[in-house]
């Protein structure tokens, strides 16, 4: 398992190097996304108002508070990704996402679209959000305040991580393997104490 | 035994302003019980990704104790279950009206982010309150001249990963057990693994299902007092352990903190079962005022 730092945007040829299990630091402009700006954009057909190409998603509903007039940080931590399942080959074909960020992993159908167009998907610890917190260095702009929490939120992170690689661009799955092997594992356990 | 106690002048007022600290707290420190759960399950695990994934358990844990950080950034839905001492004398509805402002005080002077809104025009308020939120179980004790309030802030990661069946007698406790393993082990990583398992057992489907979310209130790894019970958890506990979900999912030795069980009786017909899992934070703040309004802090 190896280590791994980058700068955002991101390269096809950045997320092409890993692999599952491996660790990753980012650095740079990260957009916060979740359920309701996603469904703007793709059941609303709304186009995002920033650039996604080579872009970093997280899918997040930060805890902020207004400070001068500008949002700063009070608790910005992850959300289960699988809800935002259905969005990965919009994301991936239309905007060129190279990554996305969450937590409790993404489907076999994700990991085949990752492979076909060249994007990783990065398992953030849920729950520990109080660290990501500490690796923002600010909030530089909101997008569809309307939303709120469910804005789009342009963060920019010096160090973000360690996140690790749960699908990488090769087919790799972690979360759906270690599932796997948990369904299989738990079948025989039921057996044995006779439920089956 | 002490007879009947008139609550103080100022008690609405300490309930709000109790509840309101409960619910700040309760995101920043975690029970003392689950982070001692976490440093054994770190201590015993021998996967890399998962070692790695409980430093960040602890780091965040140590950053809500010493730098009154939220450790997540779930505010989680508002529950709060309020034991009633019998000889307290108080007025129902302005208790009821006190929690609710402390709920939104925490809110607005945190702030928090709001996470309730209306169920069909995601109407959001930005006060964490709205119909029926937050919840509020009331239970009487007897003997007692206290109001013991527990609050947690509910992580809707967990939540969703709630299950109930009504099976039948025939189905019997191996039913219990199966629908229990099928449906924890399903959850796998979405609910922030090593979990809590709340399992309620009987009851109407409604009390099921609130049994399963009182039995994941208990500090972790307590056991049913009745050891026919205790046994079941034991031995769900041990096989959900034995799956290798891990940490977030990604693997590792630990899936559960704790399996608890609470039960009622339920009718001839019936067999009901309920799960409700808390995540690996686990968050929960005990307050316990006396008539007076002097208050207690604990979990
Ligand atoms: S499941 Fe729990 S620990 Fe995980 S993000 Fe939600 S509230 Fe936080």
């Amino acid at each position: 398992m190896a280590e791994f730092r980058f700068k955002t945007p991101l390269a096809e040829s950045d997320v092409r190097q890993l692999h599952v299990g491996d660790s990753v630091l980012l650095d740079g402009v990260i957009f916060g996304v979740r359920d309701g700006n996603l469904i703007r954009v793709f059941d609303k057909n709304v186009a995002p108002p920033c650039d996604w190409k080579g872009a970093a998603l997280l899918h997040t509903a930060p805890n902020v508070k207004k400070v001068n007039g500008k949002y700063v940080p009070v608790c910005v931590g992850t959300t289960t990704s699988m809800r935002m399942d259905r969005f990965t080959e919009g994301l991936l074909r239309d905007y060129g996402v190279r990554a996305i960020l969450g937590k409790g992993g993404m489907s076999q159908r994700t990991a085949e679209l990752m492979k076909q167009y060249g994007a990783v998907y990065l398992s953030v610890t849920g729950g520990a959000a109080a660290m990501e917190t500490l690796q923002i260095e600010e909030i530089e702009k909101v997008y569809w305040e309307d939303l709120m929490p469910e804005c789009i939120w342009q963060i920019r992170f010096k160090g973000l991580g360690p996140l690790t690689v749960g699908i990488d661009a090769h087919g790799g799955n972690l979360q759906m393997d270690v599932q796997a092997q948990a369904n299989a594992k738990a079948a025989e356990i039921m057996k044995k104490m006779g439920l089956a | 035994m002490g007879g009947l106690m008139e609550v103080a002048q100022n008690f609405y007022e300490v309930v709000e302003t109790t509840c309101r600290d409960l619910y700040i707290q309760s995101l920043k420190e975690i029970p003392p019980d689950v982070v001692d759960a976490i440093k054994r399950a770190a201590a015993r695990e021998t996967k890399e990704v998962a070692k790695r994934i409980f430093s960040h358990y602890l780091r965040s844990i140590e950053l809500g104790q010493k730098d009154n950080m939220m450790v997540c950034q779930d505010t989680g839905i508002p529950i709060y279950w309020v034991e009633i001492g019998g000889n307290v004398r108080f007025d129902g509805a302005k208790l009821t009206t006190a929690i609710i402002k402390g709920t939104e005080r925490a809110t607005r002077e945190h702030p928090l982010r709001s996470s309730i809104v209306a169920p069909i025009s995601r109407e959001n308020r930005q006060t964490s309150t709205g119909e029926r939120i937050p919840i509020i179980h009331y239970d009487f004790v007897p003997d007692s001249d206290e109001i013991d309030i527990l609050f947690m802030p509910k992580g809707s990661g967990s939540e969703n990963m709630s299950f109930m069946r009504m099976l039948v007698p025939a189905d019997g406790i191996n039913g219990v057990k199966k629908f229990v393993l099928e449906n924890v082990v399903g959850a796998g990583a979405k609910p922030c693994p090593p979990m809590v398992v709340g399992i309620g057992i009987g009851g109407s489907s409604d009390l099921c299902m609130t049994l399963a979310k009182k039995a994941t209130t208990r500090p972790v790894g307590s056991k049913n007092p009745d050891p026919k019970i205790a046994a079941i958890e034991q031995e769900l506990f041990e096989a959900i352990n034995s799956t290798g979900i891990g940490p977030q999912g990604l693997g590792g030795d630990t899936t559960a903190l704790g399996v608890h069980i609470e039960s009622a009786w339920t009718h001839i017909t019936c067999n009901p079962v309920a799960v409700n899992i808390q995540c690996w934070r686990a968050e929960r703040r005990r307050a316990k005022i006396s008539t007076s309004g002097q208050v207690t802090i604990g979990f």
